[in-house]
């Protein structure tokens, strides 16, 4: 019997070790696949002309993601630069102003906002930013605009990045000692300057960290994009034009691509970008973030 | 000091504002999705498969897609779930839970939930061709669990850490094995393995990118993992396009579904874990 039970334990040691391994090798195999099925494009074309050229004519067999590049780069640098600002500004009114009343009722509303699905976000970007910007705003600033430009997406964007900061900021403010605060105000510091010279400093790395996230989270995001973005295959020069970012490419291709040669393996270079990108930028921040984590534990 | 004071009660404006203007998006988005989804909603939405002509605006409802969405949202949490309890328990039981390799482990599966679902959908696709297999509701439930399996490992990894020690070291002193120990640890989170199931559960029913490649797209409800199945997200993507006013107004309503479900599904999830942290031993 006992030697049963040792066993049973030793058994399913081994077997839930595998799982773990399988399921984590996944980032392993997801990259060497999506490189597996890039070759040979990049046999064809170098890394640079591929990154760096503005020519995309799949029937000629010239891939130049420059455009695609540049669409996703405005649209994420839109959405951060209206996010961060907002989200900061949020997190230090949830934790240091916010009576714990009002807390309760707020950061529930959070939640639910990251629980709605791009899909949805997408239909009220159509629904109610386009509209608002082909009518109230570019009609101030260009003589004419669809609606459909790199602001849109970045205003999506921004909402849907919204819940991810702020719960981040909130918790590596809530981890800040009570102590260095108090210290502050004692000394004739209002709210405002503790924030400024306290929390905040204090905070920094944790608030890189939700930024990095943030900007990868909004590199990868999709469906929301290719709705509201335009999808024209030329660089953006200002944010009322249209924007064609890196995965809106994918998404709309995939059911051409297996009838033109190296379109497939183009679209799959596509995705082995994003995936490059995004993996090193999560991994920067999951270890500032960690390392906060352990200093806070000890 | 009066400068300073201005500085405060300026900022403090702002944080204000920035606060309703965060937390008044979701409000807006909820607010514009039921304005223009009611008036198009009604019993065949979701009673009814597509009718012939359901894409010029005759009649029909998307209940294939609600169908293809429950089953592959339900697939993939049940296969994700078989997968991730598992590495849950070995991280937390076998590996000690603070070790430097469990501390990885949680950093990896922290950088798998930051892959975007497109490139998911991208590698589901890889799969699938080189086995063979066409798009279909196989394709689609595998593509998702690999989406959910990092949500679900590390939400049941933070419920695991809430038991308190004494729980494992009492059973362990009184001769357990570490599976044995195992087995009382799921039994005190149970009601966390709920929350881990609707939060996986909400997010596989909502997105799009991983399932565009690998589901298929089909006006009848699947009989069987190999046809193709429809899916809410995509349904709504597919009528958006749509120059017909009706069915654009028929994307709305489908987004008004999607959007109700997740909803009760998210404050479900928030009510568990709460009465869960009420729960806990202290």
């Amino acid at each position: 019997m006992q030697r049963f039970r040792l066993l049973k334990d030793k058994i399913l040691s081994k077997l839930m070790l595998v799982l773990t391994l399988a399921s984590v090798s996944v980032v392993l195999v997801v990259g060497i696949g999506l490189y597996y099925k890039s070759i040979p494009v990049l046999d064809k074309l170098s890394w640079w002309t591929l990154l760096s050229s503005s020519d995309w004519k799949p029937m000629k067999g010239l891939f130049g993601f420059f455009p695609f590049i540049m669409g996703t780069l405005w649209v994420t640098a839109i959405a951060i630069i209206i996010a961060l600002p907002l989200c900061l500004l949020t997190s230090f009114y949830i934790t240091e102003y916010a009576p714990s009343r009002i807390r309760k009722i707020l950061v529930p509303f959070v939640n639910l906002l990251s629980g709605i699905p791009p899909v949805i976000f997408g239909v009220w970007g159509v629904l109610f930013i386009i509209p608002l910007i082909q009518n109230h705003i570019a009609p101030h600033f260009v003589e004419f605009s669809t609606g459909y430009s790199v602001l849109a997406g970045g205003i999506v964007l921004a909402v849907m990045i919204f819940p991810l900061i702020v719960s981040i900021v909130c918790e590596v403010l809530n981890t800040i000692p009570r102590e260095l605060k108090d210290a502050s105000l004692s000394l004739g510091a209002t709210k405002w300057e503790t924030i400024k010279k306290v929390s905040f400093r204090k905070a920094k790395p944790g608030i890189i960290a939700a930024t990095v996230l943030a900007i990868s989270r909004a590199f990868g995001e999709t469906i929301a994009v290719l709705m509201v973005c335009g999808n024209n295959a030329v660089s953006p020069h200002s944010v009322f034009d249209p924007g064609y970012p890196l995965p809106a490419l994918i998404a709309n291709n995939y059911g051409e691509m297996l009838s033109i040669p190296m379109y497939e393996s183009a679209l799959m270079f596509a995705a082995l970008l994003l995936f490059i990108i995004i993996f090193l930028f999560n991994i920067i921040s999951r270890v500032i973030l960690a390392r906060l984590e352990r200093r806070l534990a000890i | 000091m009066i400068r300073r004071k201005i500085e405060e009660n300026f900022f403090r404006i702002l944080m204000v504002l920035a606060t309703v203007i965060v937390a008044g998006s979701f409000f807006l988005i909820v607010g514009t999705i039921f304005y223009k989804g009611v008036p198009f909603m009604n019993l065949d939405m979701i009673t009814k498969i597509p009718g012939g002509g359901f894409y010029i605006g005759k009649e029909g409802g998307v209940l294939n897609a609600i169908v293809g969405s429950m089953y592959i949202a339900g697939g993939a949490t049940v296969l994700g779930l078989l997968i991730s309890v598992p590495v849950a328990i070995y991280i937390n039981m076998y590996l000690g839970g603070k070790s430097a390799l469990a501390n990885s482990l949680r950093i990896a599966f922290d950088v798998l939930f930051g892959i975007p679902s497109i490139v998911y959908g991208a590698f589901g696709f890889l799969i699938m061709v080189y086995f063979g297999i066409k798009a279909s509701l196989l394709g689609g439930i595998v593509a998702v669990t690999l989406l959910v399996i990092p949500i679900l490992v590390r939400t049941l990894d933070e419920v695991i850490r809430t038991v308190p020690h004494e729980l494992r070291d009492a059973s362990l002193s009184l001769g357990a094995t570490r599976w044995e120990m195992s087995k009382v640890i799921l039994r005190q989170i149970r009601p966390g393995i709920f929350t881990a199931i609707l939060l996986s559960f909400g997010r596989a029913i909502g997105d799009v990118a991983s399932v565009l490649f690998t589901a298929g797209f089909s006006d009848n409800i699947p009989t069987s993992l190999h046809q193709p199945a429809a899916t809410l997200p995509l349904a709504i993507f597919f009528q958006l396009g749509s120059p017909v006013e009706e069915v654009q107004g028929r994307a709305y309503a489908s987004a008004l579904i999607l959007t109700i479900v997740v909803l009760i599904i998210t404050i479900l999830s928030s009510m568990l874990s709460k009465r869960f942290s009420k729960n806990k031993i202290q």
